[in-house]
């Protein structure tokens, strides 16, 4: 399949189809981070979770009609308000989805599966309800639009290259959130041993809501960099759900790096053979490798041998 | 040193058995030797890898390196059911039966007959099985209730049951994890008395902190620290041992 | 059979009796036969919700790719099906007369090679079982012997139903994509679409849905169901008590994977059509939920939960489509938050102590002593 191209040609091809892949990758990581945090901390299944991204992409989209509507002079820095309401969103519905039906079923992780998958039925019913069923496109800032040329046959759009930095600094933010801030040690204290971590004085209760609401929350954001490379319908999120569970499964549950190291290797898999097949065909065949070496390796990319 | 002398058959042989978690040596070059027909208790501080220990000797842990060798069979290379199948039986710390179903199920699914696919779905059950279950129950002091579902049964007739559910196995093997802690001054007694009645006939290995226990049953005592072996003998030999009052009586 | 227990206690006969009426007499003489034929669709998935009750109920093993295996022996009995109704005379319009319409469509000229023994109804019925047993049997073996279960079992078979639903609608040349296989005509020269065939149809089905439910019962009944309930408690233990808990999970599997099969194959024969929208995602979860509704623990609960969760659907959506998925999910929620024992339990906590006191008191009326009910209570 290769024959068709010179060396040259094939050098672009990966390069442009590799930064396709990055876009992809960033709303991997992002979706992937939040159901890492819910399922690798707290090991709840949450299958609502393209749905609060979807409400994220919502939420910005609705922003961006604000302000072409009321402040068309500041259209330009919507999308950083929007990022930020996306986030708000998507964390207060989290929150108070973990209030009203998670931490009743936190000893039943198949059931959580069950209970999210309603919720995310009825989410998605609201969506229809409230937005329509058609799907919504959002207008990017002039910015946003036209491409960088490195060379003469390589271009990268510039949102594209926006979306990226931005998953870098929210990992980032994660990672240090997790492993450095005094919440980010009661995190992993709760997750190590509940019962200890509520004797030391920890709020168990209080933990399980913030994490909760920080991946609702990080999907959210998700959702907002989703509106960059898709238009928004009611069953948008639906889509993203099992290809985001295996790439945290891939990456080996508790591990960040393996989810980001997972979600690169899945979203290049997959692009790169786009270019050569049909798209579906791309897509079965990086699913049924994931699912093989899953087969193969169970716990993951990244995962510590550890006393059962 | 005689000529045609041949090594004694033990019954379990561990031999330089290691394990390491992420680097760190629960389980560290450690040997020691069980025979026929012995009681042997395994003692030592919290952390020592006494249960890890029973862990690999089950199939529940695999060792880094190191042989366990049962009847001359290697147990490192087999699974966790066909170790069983050879006649070493394990019970549990925290009891482990099956709460959803009664007494009498419990037993009899432990019965060894019928452990594959097939044989369970042809599985019936007959008088030798029902008297089989009756004689083990009337052991473990639970005969009148049978019919009781296992999730009504107080921790210690839990403990019993289990005990219960490895007798029935009637393994050559049987290993202990604490089969009398949590319980009461009399259920102590009455648990005493059913070990010492089922130690006959079959070696034990068992891992008690409750020394007037250990002294009652023991044959011979290992003492583990940092997963080796600190010292081994006779309860005597080892209670003077001052590398062992030493890591009692703190450092 | 069975030495120690009848077959059904009390409670479960009357459940069985009831369930017979309802199936074989009171259905067919009440309702048209348009009506009869949607009930011979919920009945297909109550095949998938009794091979669930087993697998995820006694097992505790959940499996959100159920679809992949109602599909693929719903697959297999089109493909026979779609074969004889593109015979040369019917399809001599096509520019390749005698293979199927969809094949013609995407510019193929003969018949693929994994087609030709769809030719043979017996290979046909032996690959309805057998093709679902094996891939459940392949899934199952890779998976339990590496002791992967519980959340990331149920990911990876809802991975499973993707990649079929992707790889069945991209290949349309193949499998007719999107559409499916439709119009399907003949089994062996009999027509399978007017009136009578379809009434025929559905007793055939209820037939061998009894037959599955009997399957299931003595499979409930024997050591191995008690097996696999001490296995949901208890993994070690069941090892530790010298069983090899891999291959009897892989039973439980597999079981479910052809009963779900059985199911697919009714469904093609009695709606006429095998779409890819039967075997993705959302139709796996919704025949968990079928199962949840039904009581994950009760045989006779999962038929009535796939009759009845689909009677709502289909009433609810042609009258409040907006409606039917706030249900639907609603439905979830609480049956997984208030009464996770789905309708059986219900039943078994609110009715069936009314029904035993009914008789108590009817039978202490006749002369007869309280005791003989005591006796006669389910000793499980």
């Amino acid at each position: 399949m290769f024959g068709d191209y010179s060396i040259g040609d094939l050098g672009s091809i990966f390069v442009m189809q590799g930064f396709a892949g990055l876009i992809l990758f960033s709303v991997y990581v992002l979706m992937a981070l939040g159901l890492a945090i819910i399922f690798g901390q707290m090991g709840v299944i949450n299958m609502a979770h393209g749905e609060f991204m979807i409400l994220g992409a919502y939420v910005t989209w609705m922003t961006s009609n604000l302000f072409q509507a009321y402040l068309p002079s500041l259209f330009s820095g919507y999308f950083f308000l929007a990022m930020i309401l996306a986030f708000l969103a998507s964390g207060a519905l989290g929150m108070l989805v973990e209030w009203g039906l998670i931490r009743h079923l936190y000893k039943r992780p198949l059931d959580t599966l069950l209970a999210t998958w309603g919720l995310s039925l009825m989410l998605q019913q609201a969506y229809r309800s409230v937005f329509g069923a058609r799907e919504v496109g959002v207008e990017l800032p002039q910015w946003m639009l036209g491409s960088l040329r490195v060379t003469d046959s390589i271009e990268v759009p510039i949102n594209g290259v926006f979306v990226m930095c931005l998953t870098v600094l929210i990992t980032i933010a994660v990672a240090y959130v997790l492993y450095m801030s005094r919440w980010g040690r009661q995190v992993r204290a709760v997750v190590q041993n509940r019962i200890m971590a509520g004797a030391v004085g920890i709020n168990t209760e209080k933990v399980d809501r913030y994490t909760f609401g920080l991946g609702c929350g990080i999907a959210g954001v998700a959702g907002s960099a989703f509106t960059m490379i898709g238009s928004t319908g009611p069953t948008s999120g639906q889509l993203y759900i099992v290809d985001t569970f295996l790439v945290v499964v891939f990456g080996g549950a508790a591990s960040l790096l393996g989810t980001i190291a997972s979600a690169f290797s899945i979203s290049q898999t997959q692009s790169t053979l786009e270019f050569f097949m049909s798209g579906s065909m791309a897509k079965v065949l990086t699913l049924l490798a994931v699912v093989g070496i899953l087969m193969l390796r169970p716990q993951g990319l990244f995962a510590l041998k550890v006393r059962k | 040193m005689l000529i045609g002398h041949q090594p004694k058959d033990f019954l379990l042989a561990v031999s330089g058995l290691t394990v390491s978690f992420d680097g760190f040596k629960a389980v560290n070059d450690l040997s020691f030797y069980v025979e026929e027909n012995e009681i042997r208790v395994i003692i030592g501080p919290n952390g020592a890898g006494k249960t890890t220990v029973l862990d690999l000797i089950c199939g529940k842990t695999k060792a880094t390196s190191g042989s366990i060798q049962f009847r001359g069979k290697e147990l490192t290379k087999m699974k966790e059911n066909e170790i069983v199948q050879t006649g070493v039986g394990r019970k549990f710390q925290t009891p482990s039966v099956f709460e959803d179903l009664t007494v009498f199920e419990n037993l009899e699914i432990s019965f060894p007959r019928g452990r594959t696919v097939f044989g369970s779905l042809t599985f019936q059950r007959d008088q030798s099985v029902k008297d089989r279950v009756e004689e083990v129950a009337e052991m473990i002091f639970l005969k009148d209730k049978l019919n009781t579902y296992a999730d009504e049964l107080s921790h210690g007739q839990k403990q019993w049951l289990e005990i219960g559910m490895l007798l029935i196995q009637d393994p050559d093997l049987l290993m202990l994890d604490e089969p009398v802690a949590g319980m009461s001054v009399s259920e102590r007694a009455k648990t005493a008395e059913l070990l010492n009645r089922i130690i006959k006939n079959r070696s034990v290995l068992v891992i008690e902190h409750d020394m007037k226990f250990v002294e009652d049953i023991a044959h011979k005592v290992t003492v583990l620290h940092q997963g080796q072996i600190l010292s081994e003998g006779t309860m005597e030999k080892v209670k003077n041992d001052p590398k062992v009052i030493e890591v009692y009586l703190g450092h | 059979m069975i030495i120690n227990s009848r077959f059904f206690n009390r409670s479960e006969l009357m459940g069985f009796i009831a369930l017979a009426a309802v199936l074989f007499v009171i259905l067919p003489l009440t309702l048209d036969v348009f009506r009869l034929n949607l009930v011979a669709k919920y009945l297909t998935y109550a095949f998938v919700a009794l091979g669930l009750v087993l697998c995820w109920g006694y097992g505790g093993i959940l499996s959100l790719g159920q679809g992949v295996f109602f599909g693929l022996g719903g697959y297999c009995m089109a493909m026979f099906l779609k074969l004889e109704a593109s015979s040369v005379e019917n399809t001599k319009i096509q520019s390749t007369p005698g293979i199927p319409d969809f094949m013609d469509w995407n510019q193929i000229t003969a018949l693929p090679l994994f087609w030709q023994p769809f030719h043979s109804l017996t290979f046909t019925i032996l690959a309805i079982i057998l093709v679902p047993g094996l891939f459940a049997l392949i899934i199952g073996t890779a998976m339990f012997k590496r002791r992967v279960g519980g959340t990331y079992f149920a990911i990876i078979t809802q991975a499973v139903a993707a990649i079929l639903t992707i790889l069945i609608v991209g290949q349309q040349g193949y499998t007719g994509g999107i559409n499916g296989m439709t119009d399907l005509r003949t089994l062996k020269g009999w027509d399978i679409r007017p009136d009578h065939a379809k009434i025929i149809l559905y007793f055939v089905e209820v037939v061998l849905l009894f037959a599955c439910i009997g399957i299931a019962q003595f499979i409930r009944l024997t050591k191995l169901g008690r097996i696999l309930v001490a296995m949901r408690e208890q993994e070690d233990r069941v090892r530790f008590s010298g069983y090899s808990v891999a291959n009897f999970k892989i039973f439980a599997f597999c079981m479910a994977a052809i009963f779900a099969a059985i199911g697919g194959a009714m469904f093609a024969l009695n709606v006429g059509f095998m779409s890819p929208s039967f075997v993705g995602i959302v139709p796996s979860i919704e025949m968990v939920i079928y199962t949840a509704v039904g009581g994950r623990m009760s045989i006779f609960g999962a038929v009535w939960g796939a009759i009845l969760v689909n009677f709502a659907k289909t009433s609810l959506s042609e009258s409040f489509p907006q409606l039917w998925l706030f249900g639907l999910g609603a439905l979830f929620i609480a049956v997984v938050l208030a009464f996770p024992n789905g309708l059986s339990g219900l039943w078994a906590d609110y009715v069936q102590p009314r029904i035993d006191r009914l008789f108590a008191s009817r039978k202490t009326k006749a002369g007869w002593t309280d005791n003989s009910v005591a006796d006669g209570a389910p000793a499980e």
